[in-house]
């Protein structure tokens, strides 16, 4: 090979540097490029229905007359739907987080949960749809209700908040077990009061993670055959009875038909009038609000735990 | 002394009836605990099930030939096709447009927060990334139809106002922050050796990347890649909103087509009754549908495997 001059050496520098400076310009626009698409999202969204977004829209049903529409409905659909979800997801996902970092074998058992866990992350939601179709609503008998909706979204995020818990208790160090079994705690003492606590900015992370996921899910709702025209609220546990003697009413709402955000979204963006694209921007707006906000709360919990973090 | 010793017998067998109780105890919690691992477990059993099930009844009425060569689909009509091809045409193309757009950029933005971006750019990079994924599909399939679709037409003027391409190019954002941040960790996790050893030999940054970091993470990309696969694959809300719901054997993005997961949404929109055979074809799209996943995540699995590096 023929030795090179200064010159071609230079020359050969400065391109490779070239090339770096051209990649890392090419890396900003694609990243840019993802703000733009939020920005461009969130501010078409505001901009196109600003003059649906006051209280009325909040506090009207649904109705045939775009400008009269609101999402009473839809928000308290999505409220309810996400309280069972959560009442359901939560307490399975953590015992299982804990059985599998706590307390489970190295054996086959543990081996197909662990795969099995991996797996159903990456099946498509609309199947977790059709599952909860021809379980939840026909075999269970739960009809198309808030109950059925707030278990299917709950098997829905199941595997994440299982992994966010497995990883929050996988972080803290083994010398806090030994600690609290050399002072004679059980296996459960030591997770109640020493595991589920340190580990809990990590599981309220996964969780509302989780959850933000759950809101957004429109395609299982639909497939359960949830109905997207309801001009009516789930019954109010005790309305009619007052404080005591109402027990039997408390948790009625679970059964009743409902409508959730995303679905009265979908609804309004498939009508041929484009006066409803206008309440489906503003509905968008507050849909986006919610989950944007639910996602900063997490990252902001998941930051001060790294800076607070005390081993 | 004999005082003593009478008092203290009581309080022995006092203690071990409370270790006892604590021994069964701490087995119910375990059991408890194992039963919420299981619910996994449960639910894939319970997909594969109801899956199968109903798809054992459709393919009694249909043969599985005229299944999978039929050149229509049309099951609501009177003269019912069952071409499952015309609506994994639909799925094959929206992926194809949404993985020519995230792979390239998830892996530019993956490659660039790696081996370029200072800490600083990273840690706010992240985040952004992860709201951009956290974005519900149905915000996704308003900004496909209302603002992609008219500023593609201004540059394709044929384009009709559904289409499998600004579909395509929405799904693509979306599965972009998914396929950045695994290929990102996978880099990562290359040592920092090997990096130092390019440097050494002259290499500059973007060198290193391409010929020592990506081939020392090819196995880890290659899971990405798979992931966003699943993620197309599996996409409704963005297809149902934006698409159309027609079934149209093509493999033109211009034009608009059904996929098996809007078809799905299409039927539980309407009011079929449950047992019929239309309710049944949702159930056998739903395996067919399944069963793709299935088979790119076991080509993901043997790929991660043929390739795997090992420090």
């Amino acid at each position: 090979m023929q030795p090179m001059t200064t010159e071609q050496i230079r020359v050969l520098i400065a391109r490779g540097k070239l090339k770096d400076t051209v990649f890392q310009a090419l890396g900003i626009i694609c990243l840019a490029i993802g703000l733009l698409v939020i920005f461009l999202l969130v501010g078409d969204m505001l901009m196109r229905g600003l003059d649906r977004l006051n209280l009325e829209f909040f506090t009207e049903f649904a109705s045939r007359r775009a400008s009269q529409s609101g999402i009473l409905s839809a928000w308290v659909g999505t409220l309810l739907v996400m309280l069972v979800t959560a009442a359901a997801a939560v307490p399975l996902g953590v015992a299982a987080g804990i059985y599998l970092e706590e307390y489970a074998k190295r054996n086959w058992i543990t081996d197909i949960i662990e795969i099995n866990i991996t797996n159903l992350a990456a099946v498509p939601s609309i199947v977790y749809g059709l599952l909860a179709l021809g379980i939840f609503v026909y075999t269970f008998g739960f009809g198309q209700s808030i109950l059925s909706a707030g278990l299917t979204l709950a098997l829905l995020i199941l595997p994440i908040v299982i992994v966010a818990t497995r990883e929050a208790i996988r972080a803290i160090p083994s010398m806090i077990r030994e600690g609290s079994m050399a002072v004679g705690a059980t296996r459960w003492q030591t997770c109640r009061y020493h595991i589920i606590p340190y580990a809990m900015p990590g599981i309220l992370t996964g969780v509302i993670i989780g959850l933000a996921r759950a809101i957004g899910e429109t395609a299982p709702i639909i497939t359960i055959g949830a109905l997207t025209f309801i001009a009516f609220l789930p019954p109010v546990p005790f309305t009619a009875t007052g404080m005591d003697g109402a027990s039997a009413g408390l948790f009625d709402w679970v059964m009743s038909p409902f409508t959730v955000m995303p679905i009265q979204i979908f609804n309004w963006t498939s009508r041929p009038d484009p006066a409803f694209e206008v309440n489906a921007a503003a509905a968008g707006f507050v849909l986006m609000g919610m989950v944007l906000s639910m996602n900063a709360v997490a990252i902001w919990l998941r930051y001060r735990m790294r800076k607070n973090i005390k081993w | 002394m004999s005082a003593n010793s009478a008092s203290d017998l009581p309080q022995v067998s006092d203690r071990l009836a409370k270790n006892a109780m604590r021994h069964v105890s701490e087995r119910l919690i375990e059991s408890v605990l194992f039963a919420a691992a299981a619910v996994s477990v449960l639910t894939t059993i319970g997909i594969v099930y109801v899956l199968v099930t109903e798809s054992i009844h459709f393919f009694q009425n249909v043969s599985i030939v005229e299944f999978l060569t039929d050149t229509q689909w049309t099951p609501l009509f009177d003269d019912a096709h069952y071409g499952i091809m015309v609506l994994i045409s639909g799925t094959l193309v929206s992926s194809g447009v949404a993985l020519a757009v995230a792979i390239p950029m998830g892996t530019i933005i993956a490659i660039y927060l790696s081996e370029f971006a200072n800490p600083k750019v990273r840690e706010v990079a992240k985040p952004v990334l992860e709201l951009l994924g956290g974005i519900p599909t149905i915000v996704f399939g308003y900004f496909a139809l209302l603002i992609v679709t008219p500023l593609l037409q201004k540059i394709f003027p044929e384009l009709p106002g559904f289409s499998l391409l600004s579909a395509g190019l929405v799904m693509g954002i979306m599965i972009v922050p998914y396929i950045a941040s695994l290929s990102e960790d996978a880099m990562r996790a290359v040592p920092m050796s090997m990096r130092e050893g390019s440097y050494a030999m002259g290499a500059t940054k973007l060198y290193t990347a391409i010929h020592v970091v990506v081939p020392a993470a090819v196995s880890g990309l290659a899971a990405s890649y798979i992931l966003g696969i699943s993620r197309a694959v599996g996409e409704t809300m963005i297809l149902a909103v934006a698409a159309g719901m027609q079934p149209n054997l093509t493999w033109n993005p211009m034009e608009p087509a059904a996929t098996i997961t809007s078809y799905i949404v299409q039927v539980a929109l309407g009011d079929l009754p449950h047992g019929s055979i239309g309710y049944q074809t949702i159930f056998a799209a739903g395996l067919t549908l399944l069963l793709i996943t299935l088979l790119f995540n076991i080509l993901g699995q043997w790929l991660r495997r043929r390739f795997r590096e090992a420090y």
